[in-house]
């Protein structure tokens, strides 16, 4: 029965395409990413691009299947949605659950939750750019596939590489031996944290973050001197689409925050509208196509409808890193803000290149890292009080946060039982997958002509998949 | 002669992909040793040619030693890439519970695909109502999620969620010297030091609305067993190894929560719910007390134990 499904998984690109015999190329997986794509582009007679698609290829059903099950546990269910990023499920859930059984968190409990939340956008910036993008700036878009990897700086840069393995291995376990777990967390809860932190745990925790700060610096002086500032314009402008943006912002002065806030969706023309999280969907929509599992969000707000056309976008806006920098107002951190200066007087605001993603990433480490010392050095962190009252029972609460990859939404009903009974989640990386096939589009015209196919040109549709971080 | 390893990942989430990156120094002390030919994570080998240009029919991975799979089987590419990595590799690995068990994904194993996408195309808040996707670019999805060996031959289980670094190390270092890996057999309980008191007092089981009973900063071994405090603790019925080699106790008692089974049954083939409410029934606690027992599955709904009502 199953052998009759369908011919094959990978069965013509393009339905069309086959049917009308035009060539379609697969990039097939897209790596070094998280997750589970495919690019096809299909070329017309003369060997031009004649349309480019990017299909998410996996459907695992999280909203449908945590219905039934008791609010209070489903923070350690949905954390399974992203193995790189599961603090970020894990918070953004346990504030829907508040939301739904109108917990209340004490102020040390808060303080723990973004605590770990922001430590773990730590290790997640490292691991991005090291592990994952590095390589193609490192060593050459157009390197070896075999050596244009992580496996290739080990070799080629020895010291560095076992620099930032450390370094991250480390942050690792700082949260692990607080929190017990680092991949799949379990230690926040509804109503707050599970457990307090003691003086001992956070004076170690101090120290070594302070290690970690010097470690950011380092590593955007690094890439500035090796990288940013050395990208020539093709460079600069692979990839790169004409997009509004969307980020958490503090409600009180605009500046950025990864935890909690305002959510800011700002057009092309750098206007904005605030909105708090139970106004989502005023505000964004959802698109679907044939072609992809995974859906498209725009912003319903702008009554623009949606459209992928590159000169006349429709809806479109942008989030992750490029994005926060863009919404906020000012970083409340001095590093960072000084960063965020550079960059701005560089690139306007809002910056529209799809590569700035990437020194995007490095400033938000950098105000990871400030943000983390902030935290420890407040006195309130070691309060036992760290859970509030939880009354299982009927609500609604939706949840945010600023995961690395975007702003992610958890929307939860509950019953008289306190049993959910609907969910909505709109995950970081989906609110750029509609981009994302524009800049696949963008890149696929500029480096294919002709027929000309080089895998080299194809990494650099890859590389503005990359930046995206999806 | 460096081993050739290849890894890829199906029905799941790259958390077993990151616990291998979490060996750390580790990692990069075996790495000499190991040759990597495909790993999508980490590397841009293609299936259909660097150029992307090959038969479509024909999904490329090199020949390897070793074969990492992670995450279950739930649609057709997850079964192709899954017949294709036995082809190329001599030892295939079940990495963490998604490929041992089905993991928590296998949840969707208690639903009808239709209701599904129903829910995620046409009933949600924010989604414009549309047809399923149905292009043929998209692989449909298989009937349920697969535990990997239910479709392929399985040389060696690494359950965990994720799995814990010590025993991928373990088992790659097995394999370089030649010989069996040792992992644990045991209990979650069985490693863990809390104090246990003995049966019967606890009558029922409560939700996890309030925090356990602990001396903030007093080291686990002075905690009271969390079921003994009344909390569902699936520490009876799930297999021990999330403490690692050198681990004070399981990982979640470190976070003072309760177990939720994520390693699977302590026996390949047991079954977590059975076990467990034979478990609560044999110290004297009312199963019916368990909100949700399905949820006892959680973990391990593959092998057709969770199905559509």
């Amino acid at each position: 029965m199953e052998q009759k499904i369908v011919e094959t998984a990978a069965d013509q690109a393009f339905a069309h395409g086959a049917c009308s015999k035009k060539k379609v190329i697969n990039i097939q997986p897209i790596t070094r990413i998280e997750g589970h794509a495919r690019i096809a582009i299909q070329l017309d007679d003369e060997g031009n691009v004649a349309d480019t698609r990017l299909n998410v290829m996996a459907l695992r059903g999280f909203e449908k299947f945590i219905e039934g099950r008791p609010a209070e546990e489903v923070p350690r269910i949905v954390n399974r949605i992203c193995g790189i990023c599961p603090w970020m499920h894990h918070t953004a859930s346990n504030k829907a659950v508040d939301g739904c059984f109108q917990a209340e968190v004490p102020p040390a409990g808060t303080k723990l939750r973004e605590l770990m939340q922001v430590m773990a956008q730590i290790n997640d910036k490292i691991l991005h750019f090291f592990f994952l993008a590095a390589p193609d700036f490192v060593l050459g878009a157009g390197a070896d596939y075999a050596v244009r990897n992580v496996l290739g700086i080990v070799q080629a840069a020895p010291e560095l590489a076992a620099q930032v393995v450390k370094m991250r291995q480390a942050g690792q376990m700082m949260i692990e031996k607080f929190a017990g777990k680092v991949i799949h967390p379990v230690v926040v809860v509804p109503g707050g944290f599970a457990k307090s932190m003691t003086e001992d745990e956070r004076r170690e925790l101090l120290e070594k973050s302070k290690e970690q700060l010097e470690f950011a610096r380092f590593c955007i002086d690094f890439a500035k001197k090796n990288i940013f500032y050395k990208l020539d314009p093709d460079t600069v402008g692979l990839g790169q689409i004409t997009s509004g943006f969307l980020g958490t912002v503090k409600a009180d002065d605009g500046s950025l925050s990864l935890f909690d806030g305002v959510l800011r969706l700002m057009k092309a023309d750098g206007s904005y509208q605030d909105f708090t999280y139970q106004q989502y969907a005023d505000f964004l929509g959802e698109h679907v196509e044939d072609w992809s599992y995974s859906k498209m969000p725009y912003a319903r707000a702008w009554d623009e409808g949606f459209s992928m056309d590159l000169k006349e976008p429709k809806g479109i806006y942008r989030v992750n890193t490029l994005a926060r920098l863009n919404v906020c107002d000012k970083i409340n951190t001095p590093l960072a803000q000084a960063e965020l200066e550079e960059f701005r007087k560089l690139f306007g605001r809002p910056a529209q290149s799809t590569m700035l993603y990437h020194w995007a990433r490095l400033i938000e480490l950098v105000y990871a890292c400030e943000r983390v010392l902030e935290l420890l050095e407040d006195p309130e962190i070691t309060d036992t009080n760290v859970r509030g009252k939880v009354t299982p029972g009927a609500g609604r609460g939706v949840g945010c946060v600023e995961a690395p990859r975007g702003t992610l939404i958890h929307d939860y009903s509950t019953d008289d039982n306190g049993l959910i009974f609907r969910a909505n989640i709109i995950v970081g990386t989906t609110h750029n997958v509609a981009p994302m096939n524009m800049s696949i589009r963008a890149v696929a015209d500029s480096v294919i002509q002709q027929g000309q196919v080089s895998e080299e040109a194809l990494n650099k549709v890859e590389m503005a998949v990359r930046a995206y971080d999806p | 002669m460096p081993v050739k390893v290849a890894s890829e990942w199906l029905n799941s989430c790259s958390g077993c992909e990151i616990a291998i990156l979490n060996l750390g120094e580790t990692l990069l002390a075996v790495l000499p040793q190991l040759e990597f030919v495909h790993i999508p994570v980490l590397m841009d080998h293609k299936y259909f040619g660097q150029k992307g240009d090959g038969d479509i029919h024909h999904l490329d991975i090199p020949e390897a030693v070793v074969g990492l799979i992670s995450g279950g089987i739930r649609n057709r590419e997850h079964l192709e890439v899954a017949e294709a990595m036995r082809k190329s590799c001599q030892v295939v690995i079940a990495l963490g519970t998604c490929a041992t068990h089905g993991g928590i994904p296998s949840l969707i194993n208690g639903f009808r695909d239709e209701d599904l996408f129903e829910r995620y195309y046409r009933g949600s808040e924010t989604t414009d109502p549309h047809a399923n996707p149905n292009d043929p670019a998209l692989p449909p999805l298989l009937e349920r999620t697969y535990a990997l060996d239910e479709k392929i031959k399985v040389d060696l289980y690494l359950p965990g969620c994720p799995p814990h670094p010590d025993q991928i190390a373990e088992a790659i270092v097995a394999l370089l010297e030649g010989r069996s890996p040792n992992l644990p057999t045991k209990s979650v309980c069985d490693t863990c030091p809390t104090i246990r008191e003995g049966k019967g007092k606890v009558k029922k089981v409560r939700r996890f609305t309030e925090n356990a009973h602990f001396e903030p900063g007093r080291p686990v071994s002075e905690m009271h067993c969390l079921l003994e405090q009344g909390l569902l603790c699936m520490g009876p019925v799930t297999r021990a190894g999330c403490a690692g080699n050198n681990g004070d106790a399981p990982r979640c008692l470190i976070a003072r929560v309760p177990c939720r089974g994520c390693f699977g049954p302590v026996q390949h083939d047991g079954n977590q719910l059975l076990d467990m409410l034979n478990a609560l029934a044999s110290n004297g606690i009312d199963c019916s007390s368990v909100t949700d027992a399905a949820s006892l599955l959680r973990f391990s709904g593959a092998h057709n134990l969770v199905r559509a009502k």
